[in-house]
């Protein structure tokens, strides 16, 4: 029967192509569509968690307040003794202290006198120690030129930056900035490499150094601003996230102080939280639409095809088949084609979703101005939902296109089955 | 003390006269509080006119040494840890002077107000126990940092006591309060100057002079980049 029915939609191509490129089509889209959100989001959160927001991050209260003027005044101090007490209590998450500042970086001319300089923000990381930094933020991938820092004084500088002022390997730069208690500070640095990490904010003016050296610098000795919190290797869970914040929260209870160490989970920081649940509804958004759109298309698809086979319909019914099998058989018709037809949209939308993850789309010249930390190259991610995500509602659209469009079967009375056929 | 109410350009030309000298010689410190505590800063500066200004700091030890220079919009730091002269120029003289709620514009500042505002009087006040005129400065270009200055001016003794300097947006961005006025060589002048910076969450600034020489012969080459090292 099912080879049957396969062999009449090989014939009879007016009753399978239409459909089948419908299906293929919007599956496609879906697939697309859904790796690509996949892939931006992920991109995304995973460059905010390593470089700026951790899966979780602790800072003081008061910071809190005023956290995107990173205010390294307001900064944890007896910062050690925090790491190692979070260490002991949440073994299982990777603990890693951070100071992230700003300042202005001046390269000099051979008189020692300014020949340019810019504004920039500075990441203060354990590049020398035991705690995996460079490996996080892919340091040694990321490195377009010159070698990561790897005695005191040395800093990496983001390409554009380094582009714009004229930075060369092995240029000394003098940074001015600020000291966690307000004081003017000057200090002398030596570029020992440059990076591109694909995200035009940070590209445009960024400076990675020792956290020994931010911390000689800044006066912070004993002390930083961030504590990030990693409950994975790779992604942020944000129910993970959400019980260790709880736990934490417990266990530091809000004693008045202004400088009492806080909690915040990735989403409460950067905006980042509207932006998975935007992203997530779209997802839901698009697989409904899909299913609307697709259900009506192929319904009226299935109703011109009816009408086009009404004689065949008529002749079936008239010469005793049952209405339910007619029925049948046309349900059966459209979940191959169903099939199919997602098999197609699926193949294609993968194979192009391979590409653009391979290769990536480059968008840093639109995003110039973006102040948000997105990657300048897009790139879609396949996971294992992107293999049903369009498969299944392409099935399923076509199958209730045809149960919607084969109710007409039904109203047919056999006893004008003949006159019509007359 | 004026007998009838000035105008605004009348009584802006009479602050004028009080602060403005041909040329200023101070030793000052800063009280700058902080969210851990207050810090002083002490130094010695020489200005002439608007356009040059020369700065050292004398204490607390991390800046002890740092020099400042200004010629024109210029502005040249000289750091004894770095052995650097850096230039700071553009948006960088609105960042804050060492921590402080004042910006290297403010430190630098010895101009005239009547060539930069347009004055209207908009009332009247009374503050440390003083009348006051309310007196409204509009920027007559889009150059100046403060758009528009809200003083109350010492009827009596012709000096802002306090000052309110707002963005062109409209926001507010310093206030100013200004008191321990004495004469000195004829003039009436605020000693003490406590700045606000109304964008920081600080305690203000303190800005204190020790002593004060007004239309004094300035030392020779002081205004020089060579001065600085």
């Amino acid at each position: 029967m099912i080879r049957f029915i396969i062999k009449g939609l090989l014939r009879d191509k007016h009753r399978s192509r239409l459909p089948l490129i419908v299906v293929s089509f919007g599956v496609m889209l879906t697939v697309l569509l859904y790796t690509w959100i996949t892939g931006f989001l992920g991109d995304s959160v995973n460059l905010n968690a390593k470089l700026s927001t951790g899966h979780v991050k602790v800072i003081t209260k008061a910071y809190k307040e005023n956290m995107d003027q990173l205010p390294i005044d307001l900064s944890i101090t007896g910062s050690k003794s925090l790491l190692e007490e979070l260490r002991k209590d949440y073994p299982h998450v990777e603990w890693v202290d951070r100071i992230e500042f700003g300042g202005l970086l001046d390269l000099p001319d051979s008189t020692g006198e300014t020949r340019s300089q810019g504004p920039f923000t500075g990441f203060g990381v354990d590049l020398r120690g035991a705690s995996g930094e460079s490996e996080r933020l892919n340091l040694n991938k990321i490195l377009v030129e010159g070698k990561l820092p790897s005695t005191g004084g040395e800093i990496l500088v983001s390409s554009l930056f380094a582009k714009k002022l004229g930075i060369k390997i092995n240029d000394k730069v003098t940074f001015i900035g600020t000291t966690m208690y307000g004081e003017m500070s000057i200090f002398n640095f030596r570029v020992s490499g440059t990076i591109k990490y694909g995200s035009v904010a940070l590209d445009k003016g960024s400076v990675i150094m020792d956290i020994s050296d931010a911390r000689k610098s800044l006066d912070m000795e004993d002390a930083c601003n961030e504590i990030l919190g990693y409950t994975d290797k790779e992604y942020y869970d944000d129910e993970k996230a959400t019980i260790l914040m709880r736990s934490f929260m417990n266990r530091y209870k809000d004693t008045g102080d202004r400088f009492a160490p806080v909690m915040l989970r990735l989403r409460d920081q950067n905006d980042l939280g509207s932006l998975i649940d935007y992203m997530t509804n779209v997802m839901g958004f698009i697989c409904f639409v899909f299913i609307l759109i697709m259900s009506i298309v192929l319904w009226n698809t299935g109703l011109v095809g009816g009408l086009r086979r009404y004689g065949e319909m008529g002749l079936r019914l008239a010469i005793g088949e049952e209405k339910g099998h007619v029925y049948r058989t046309l349900i059966a018709e459209s979940a191959f084609i169903g099939f199919t037809g997602s098999l197609i949209g699926v193949t294609v939308g993968m194979v192009i979703s391979w590409m653009v993850e391979k290769h990536g789309l480059d968008f840093s010249g639109v995003l110039q101005n973006a102040t948000m930390l997105m990657p300048g190259v897009f790139r879609t991610r396949i996971t294992t939902e992107s293999w049903f995500i369009g498969f299944i509602p392409g099935l399923v659209a076509t199958v209730l296109g045809t149960i919607l469009s084969g109710i007409g079967i039904y109203r047919r009375q056999t006893a004008r089955l003949f006159k019509e056929l007359q | 003390m004026l007998t009838g109410q000035p105008s605004g350009k009348e009584l802006l030309s009479l602050i004028d006269r009080n602060l403005v000298a041909s040329s200023r010689v101070m030793t000052a410190r800063m009280i700058v509080g902080g969210a851990r505590g207050s810090r002083t800063i002490e130094f010695n500066a020489w200005t002439e006119g608007d356009k040059r200004s020369f700065s050292e700091y004398t204490s607390p030890a991390r800046e002890k040494g740092t020099k400042m220079l200004k010629l024109e919009d210029k502005l040249w730091i000289f750091s004894p840890s770095t052995d650097r002269i850096i230039q700071i120029t553009g948006q960088m003289l609105r960042q804050s002077v060492m921590g402080s709620d004042l910006s290297y514009e403010d430190m630098m500042n010895n101009g005239d107000l009547a060539s930069h505002y347009n004055a209207k009087i908009t009332g009247s006040d009374t503050l440390q126990g003083r009348k006051c005129w309310v007196l409204r400065l509009d920027a007559i270009t889009d150059n100046d940092a403060y758009q528009l200055r809200l003083v109350k001016v010492d009827q009596e003794r012709l000096i802002p006591l306090s000052e309110e300097l707002y963005a062109k947006s409209g926001k507010l961005l310093k206030r100013i309060v200004l008191s321990d006025v004495k004469q000195i060589q004829g003039r009436w002048y605020p000693m003490k100057m406590v700045y606000r910076d109304m964008l920081k969450n600080g305690d203000g600034t303190q800005f204190i002079i020790t002593t004060l020489k007004l239309d004094e012969k300035m030392p020779e080459n002081i205004f020089s980049k060579a001065s600085l090292k």
